[in-house]
């Protein structure tokens, strides 16, 4: 049956088998070398365009337009003195769709006020009277609800309320409670209008004031930029590792005072933590004793606190979202601490 | 009267020129251009990962250009460099990532546009690919000797057990083959359709799949319809020995796409590839032998020569689709084996058929070959168990 060849044969793939099978027990396995120091380069490529009209450096401290020369800055902003010593502030308000980039080279189709993200901030003392002159020069319906006391006629939520494209609306109130606050759209849907980015920091003195130090305002939000329900850039600001490009100058030992507000979507919670440092917060602001000495607070969404602190030491210090997923899609920022003795420009604006 | 013909013949294709000439002066394409967004596209081709360093190469398969913005990976913006930020149709570029990547981890890989669109690609397990140099050459032809080779040569070593059954049974393991077969074409199919949505979208897999299945189908086809009046003449032996040069054939090109789909799935890390698995595909590949055999298995002398060479035809393709798959892997290329694979095989089948048809007379839907038949795809079915 089976003849001598076929017998050989055989044998010989069995032999081959059997010396393919030593060949791969003997050949040495390759080792995976894991002494590895290098790091992930994390962060943003490139640069952000140079022509772009905001600027988040010059947005952290302006409030009332006071970023525009007086001219220009007659056209959105008054302000009158009242007989009972309260001042009457006038704001004209427009929504306009703009492009905005908000990651180097990555850009946003944004629902905005006077074509920024976020809308320009909005600074009173408590009892001064606030009128926004609203003008819809976007797409949709939009509103201005402001957060504070108002009539319900100000509120800006209902559908009767929403301003159509071409539509004016001139909203008015008191300024209170003293705290920070915020103001956005209140079109439905509600998460795409606040998603889109129509939303702005809305900050009420207290009559005696505050002790003078240099203030600034961070406004944390992110962008859906596929728009697949979760954010792909994050930001203090809207412009992501913004500030690790460009470091936030303070000086050793004076008081910095830092409005944060958290305006994301689709997450739940955000929050700021800032290295090597404890600061004292205020809790929406509303009062003036100091809630929790810490280095990290957490804000729901539209949560807000008043944060007052002094640096210890100079150098450079980080500041981020404790979601450390947020805060490498873009929320991540440096303080760059100097001494007092040395000659720094003046960023605060009168 | 011939030119006039000729005329006639471009006469419809000069119109069509002149047609466009006025829709391109006149038509409404500033309509159609303003009324959409533009439609972005970029599907990955290559993932290299080299120590601490990610290197991806993309094409815009969309019809308009892409600008490519930023990076992330894992879910976190990274530096990145590329010659080529803005890709037109068509256009590729490589964008290089200083990353350290974690071994045997997974990795998401996402291009971020100047409009935001976001493109992932998924990484399930990533391992360094290799690089071609001799070790890795030595390491996937060892790999291909053991999934296609040799299980192939240990399926042949059944020839002498074949030649001892009656023609009953002889049919009974023909229909087992045909089984076995089938089973192979389905599994290559499903694997073609699988690659369908990994080529670019512009290189239309699904029209590919087609015209590689049907090209060697009827090509084989017709080959064998010409050939089939020569055999004739030379006797039912000669028809046997050609039968199965074009099974091992057929597998051949199939075991080419497998060795394709090891190599690459190992060099772009989708697998690693575990002993099971090679096991799994080692048994999967014993029944190939038998496949090749069966047709000879009624002639009493067979040449060891012609052993070997069928042995060889259906098997070392298996090592060329690894060392192909593994450092130079293009999925349209692996999807085009696979319909060349699928076509073959089938014209396999259809060539059984007429054998036993030919040799039993009309009688092939004999309770003995439907259950040959159906043993067949359980084989398949239950040795793919360790492969899946």
């Amino acid at each position: 049956m089976i003849d001598g060849k076929y017998a050989i044969a055989l044998v010989v793939v069995f032999l081959v088998a059997i010396f393919m099978a030593y060949l791969a027990l003997m050949s040495p396995q390759e080792k995976v070398e894991q002494k590895t120091h290098a790091i992930a380069h994390l962060g943003v490529e490139g640069e952000y365009s140079v022509n772009d009209k905001f600027d988040p450096y010059i947005y952290l401290k302006s409030w009332n337009f006071n970023n525009l020369p007086d001219t220009e800055r007659q056209k959105y902003y008054r302000e009158t003195d009242l007989s009972d010593g309260t001042k009457l502030r006038e704001y004209w308000f427009y929504a306009q769709d703009e492009k905005i980039e908000i990651a180097p080279g990555v850009f946003y189709d944004a629902w905005t006020y006077n074509g920024q993200v976020p809308g320009p901030t909005i600074r009173a003392t408590e009892g001064d009277t606030i009128r926004i002159y609203f003008k819809n020069d976007g797409s949709k319906p939009h509103t201005v609800h402001f957060h504070g006391f108002h009539e319900a006629e100000m509120d800006g939520a209902m559908p009767d309320d929403f301003i159509n494209p071409g539509e004016n609306f001139t909203y008015e109130f008191f300024a209170e409670p003293y705290g920070l606050h915020l103001y956005h759209c209140h079109s439905t849907p509600l998460k795409d209008h606040l998603a889109r980015g129509l939303y702005g920091i809305y900050i009420v003195d207290p009559k005696q004031g505050r002790e003078p130090a240099n203030e600034m305002i961070m406004l944390m939000n992110g962008f859906d930029t596929d728009f697949d329900g979760e954010n792909d850039v994050y930001a203090v600001n809207t412009k992501a590792f913004y500030y690790v490009k460009h470091p936030i100058k303070v000086k050793k030992g004076e008081l910095v005072r830092i409005y944060v507000g958290n305006m994301v979507e689709n997450d739940p919670i955000n929050s700021i933590h800032i290295h090597a440092n404890f600061f004292n917060e205020f809790r929406t602001g509303t009062s003036m004793v100091p809630g929790e000495y810490t280095d990290i607070i957490e804000l729901g969404q539209g949560e807000r606190a008043i944060i007052e602190m002094r640096f210890n030491n100079t150098g450079m210090y980080m500041f981020h979202a404790h979601q450390t997923e947020f805060s490498e899609l873009g929320w991540m920022g440096m303080f760059q601490v100097e001494s007092s003795e040395d000659p720094h420009e003046d960023m605060v604006m009168k | 009267m011939k030119l006039p013909n000729i005329l006639a013949g471009i006469f419809p294709i000069i119109l069509l020129g002149v047609l466009i000439g006025i829709f391109l002066a006149f038509g409404p394409i500033g309509l159609l251009k303003t009324g959409f967004p533009p439609v972005e596209s970029i599907s990955f081709e290559k993932v290299t990962l080299e120590q601490d360093v990610i290197i991806i190469e993309i094409i815009n398969d969309g019809p308009d250009s892409v600008t490519i913005s930023q990076v992330l990976v894992n879910d976190a913006y990274n530096l990145f460099k590329t010659d080529k930020q803005t890709l037109n149709h068509l256009e590729r570029t490589t964008i290089r990532i200083d990353y350290p990547w974690a071994e045997g981890l997974p990795l998401v890989i996402s291009v971020l546009t100047d409009d935001g669109l976001k493109f992932e690609k998924d990484i399930p397990i990533a391992t360094k690919t290799p690089e071609l140099n001799l070790s890795y050459l030595t390491t996937f032809a060892i790999l291909g000797m053991y999934v296609g080779v040799m299980p192939v040569f240990l399926g042949l070593l059944w020839l002498p057990f074949l030649r001892t059954l009656s023609r009953r049974w002889y049919d009974f393991f023909l229909s087992f083959t045909v089984g076995l077969l089938v089973f192979l074409a389905i599994d290559a199919f499903k694997e073609a359709i699988g690659l369908t949505s990994q080529v670019a979208l512009v290189f239309q897999g699904v029209a590919v799949l087609a015209i590689g299945f049907f090209l060697t189908l009827f090509t084989l086809t017709a080959i064998s319809e010409r050939a089939s009046i020569d055999v004739t003449k030379k006797g039912v032996t000669e028809h046997a020995l050609r039968l199965s040069y074009m099974i091992a054939l057929g597998i051949g090109v199939h075991n080419l796409g497998e060795g394709l789909a090891i190599g690459s799935a190992y060099s772009i890390g989708e697998i690693a590839l575990g002993s099971l698995l090679v096991i799994g595909f080692m048994m999967h590949n014993l029944t190939e032998g038998i496949a090749i055999v069966a047709p000879i298995a009624r002639q009493q002398e067979s040449q060891i020569k012609h052993l070997i060479q069928l042995g060889l035809l259906a098997g070392a393709p298996t090592i060329i689709g690894a060392w192909i798959g593994a450092f130079a892997f293009s999925n349209l290329a692996a999807l085009f084996f696979l319909a060349v694979g699928a076509g073959a095989i089938l014209h396999v089948v259809v060539e059984i058929t007429k054998h036993m048809k030919k040799e039993d007379g009309a009688i092939i839907f004999t309770f003995t070959n439907v259950l040959g038949f159906v043993v067949g795809l359980l084989v398949m079915y239950l040795t793919g168990l360790f492969v899946a």
